[in-house]
């Protein structure tokens, strides 16, 4: 197997309620895979047990081919596993510009010494700073990467999301309803960014709105109960009968 | 040279401007050095209060940039200041050596300390801090053969800077030692706050989950910071007892901890300054009402923490930064 992201038999319960049942994830290189299902079906958990924020039960978390299940978080990052999250989780007092610049010297400061990192501005490092600046500018955060992020509209602060995510520069981006409480219509903005990313970076997304979802998507999981229902491509997802069931509630 | 001003684009210097000495800090260290010459017969009160103020950055550190709270910062002060004493007392009385012992141990003491902070939110924190600054006390007080207890540590002889520069009554060479160690601290906690590393501290303090998420190692960070902000408490705390020639056993009280925490909140966290500016309003306050009538102190300190919590966000610094935007506000309309 060449899956760049990929569980074994990931088990999660939380007392005795499961939440991720034997999930066999995997996701392709360069894929556009989706993640979709009911409320509470376990996405989000899913995420944080592929991200290290949560221990699963028992079964396995693989990136790249190597195992992960038990490097912390910020050790995942590094090797090229980021995300963003349902619910704007920002630095309020922080400018956008300080927060991606700040990304991106997490990201290289394996490349300076300690007495660089530790007692040199962060205006010295300019080459930083440009790059922070133009990826916002890709994100239409140019004009507002001066104030503090808690004044920003809600729907820049979801593209700021998208920003520090993408300033870790990953291999695999987990990408939690990031339209999550944007007007619709108004997401068309956040998904033409992500329609312009490089297929280095494959994707997993996790979104409610099926046409964004057919779009965007070569592959689909669909999750239930923490279980997975079925994988497959968009359109067989569409006929699949029991995604109807689920979906539709068409029952017995 | 200037070609390359010319380019730096809006948003480096935008960072850049923040980062620049404003001449309001050239104005604060050059009225630092006036008190010398202005009020030669208070310059024992100044070095305290510069202490302080130093006492109060080390809490900005980790309070005001890192967001760990705290209720027994004092505990690394007092063990600064005991090592300093002890050293003086047994023979060792060079006051440098006695500054780098006194820093080192109490850097130690809270690298060890800091391992229980690490996890766990603010409330936890608070009891640990606590309780890790009573039991000291304890321990201390209960040594009355190598501490005193509560007499307080006799025999404490420093000797001359380098060899040269005796302390005298009047505080003159304390004043300027205490001034030039405090500056010397304070550039090198400027320097580290604007650094990568800093701004990777205030992340941390902002949001622990996204820092994480940004492959921030948070409980590396912040035992760092905190150790470094011991050694600084652990200077203070040298200080102390080297300009005042003894060490009572209150510079490990919880008093002092609780004090230090208005003290930095009624200056202004993470402003740099807000420790030194908070001191200085602390300690004249305190000063002069408890002249007036012991009772007044508590009083008017009772309200002035309520009016500011309530109306003054962000300390004096805070409130200060507010009116100078308001002016300037104004301004640009008078001009437009
Ligand atoms: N820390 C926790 N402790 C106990 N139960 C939890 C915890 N976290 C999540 N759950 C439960 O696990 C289930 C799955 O939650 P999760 O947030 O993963 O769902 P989701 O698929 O992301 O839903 P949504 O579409 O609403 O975001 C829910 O029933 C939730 O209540
Ligand atoms: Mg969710």
């Amino acid at each position: 197997m060449n899956a760049i992201l990929q569980t074994r038999d990931l088990w999660k319960a939380f007392g005795g309620l499961i939440v991720t049942k034997n999930v066999n994830l995997s996701l392709a290189p360069g894929a556009r895979h989706a993640l979709i299902g009911p409320n509470g079906a376990g996405k989000t958990t899913l995420i944080n047990q592929l991200t290290g924020v949560l221990r699963p039960s028992s079964g396995s978390v693989w990136l790249d081919g190597e195992e992960i299940t038990r490097i912390p978080a910020n050790e995942r990052v590094c090797r090229g596993l980021s995300r963003t999250f349902q619910i704007n989780t920002l630095f309020p007092q922080l400018t956008p510009l300080e927060a991606v610049t700040n990304a991106i010297c997490v990201r290289e400061r394996t490349r300076l010494n300690i007495l660089k990192r530790r007692f040199f501005r962060v205006s010295r490092r300019s080459a930083v700073i440009d790059e922070a600046y133009a990826l916002l500018e890709q994100l239409n955060l140019a004009q507002d990467c001066l104030v503090e992020t808690h004044t920003l509209a809600y729907g820049k602060q979801r593209l700021l999301e998208m920003a520090l995510a993408l300033a870790t520069k990953p291999k695999v981006l987990l990408l939690d309803e990031p339209a999550a409480g944007v007007p619709e219509g108004e997401s068309d903005e956040l998904f033409e960014v992500l329609n312009t990313l490089p297929k280095e970076i494959s994707i997993l997304l996790i979104e409610h709105d099926m046409n964004l979802v057919f779009n965007f998507a070569d592959r689909i999981t669909v999750l239930v109960n923490g279980e997975e229902l079925v994988t497959g491509t968009p359109s067989e997802i569409v006929e699949d009968p029991r995604v109807r069931e689920v979906y539709l509630g068409k029952g017995h | 040279m200037s070609d390359n001003l010319a380019k730096a684009s809006r948003h480096v210097s935008f960072l850049r401007g923040r980062e620049r000495w404003k001449s309001a800090e050239i104005a604060f260290w050059l009225t630092l050095v006036g008190v010398y010459f202005v009020f030669p017969s208070s310059l024992v009160f100044a070095s305290q209060i510069l202490i302080t103020g130093l006492f109060a950055l080390s809490l900005d550190m980790i309070l005001g940039y890192a967001g760990i709270v705290t209720l027994g910062h004092a505990a690394f002060f007092g063990i600064g200041a005991y090592t300093a004493g002890l050293m003086a007392a047994h023979g060792w009385h060079d006051p440098f050596l006695g500054l780098l012992v006194a820093g080192v141990t109490a850097g130690i003491a809270g690298y060890l300390c800091s391992f229980l902070l690490s996890k766990g939110g603010d409330l936890t924190r608070l009891m640990i801090t606590l309780g890790i600054g009573l039991l000291l006390y304890e321990v201390v007080n209960s040594a009355t053969k190598y501490t005193g207890g509560v007499d307080g540590l006799q025999g404490v002889e420093i000797g001359k800077l380098f060899g040269v520069f005796g302390f005298d009554l009047y505080g003159k060479t304390a004043y300027i030692y205490v001034l030039i160690i405090s500056f010397l601290l304070f550039v090198f906690t400027r320097s580290m706050m604007n650094s990568p590393y800093g701004l990777a501290l205030r992340s941390i303090r902002e949001n622990q989950t996204r820092a994480l998420a940004i492959g921030i190692p948070i409980s590396a960070c912040l035992t760092n910071i905190y150790s470094i902000a011991a050694v600084i408490a652990g200077i203070a705390g040298a200080l102390l007892t080297q300009t005042t020639q003894f060490v009572g056993i209150d510079v490990l009280s919880f008093q002092r901890s609780a004090d230090l925490l208005l003290i930095l909140i009624i200056g202004g966290t993470a402003t740099m300054y807000g420790g030194f500016v908070g001191a200085v309003v602390f300690l004249l306050a305190q000063n002069w009402l408890s002249n007036l009538n012991p009772q007044y102190w508590q009083f008017f300190l009772g309200i002035l923490l309520i009016v500011m919590t309530l109306y003054l966000r962000g300390g004096i610094l805070g409130g200060f930064s507010r009116l100078v935007n308001l002016f300037r506000h104004w301004r640009n309309k008078e001009h437009s």
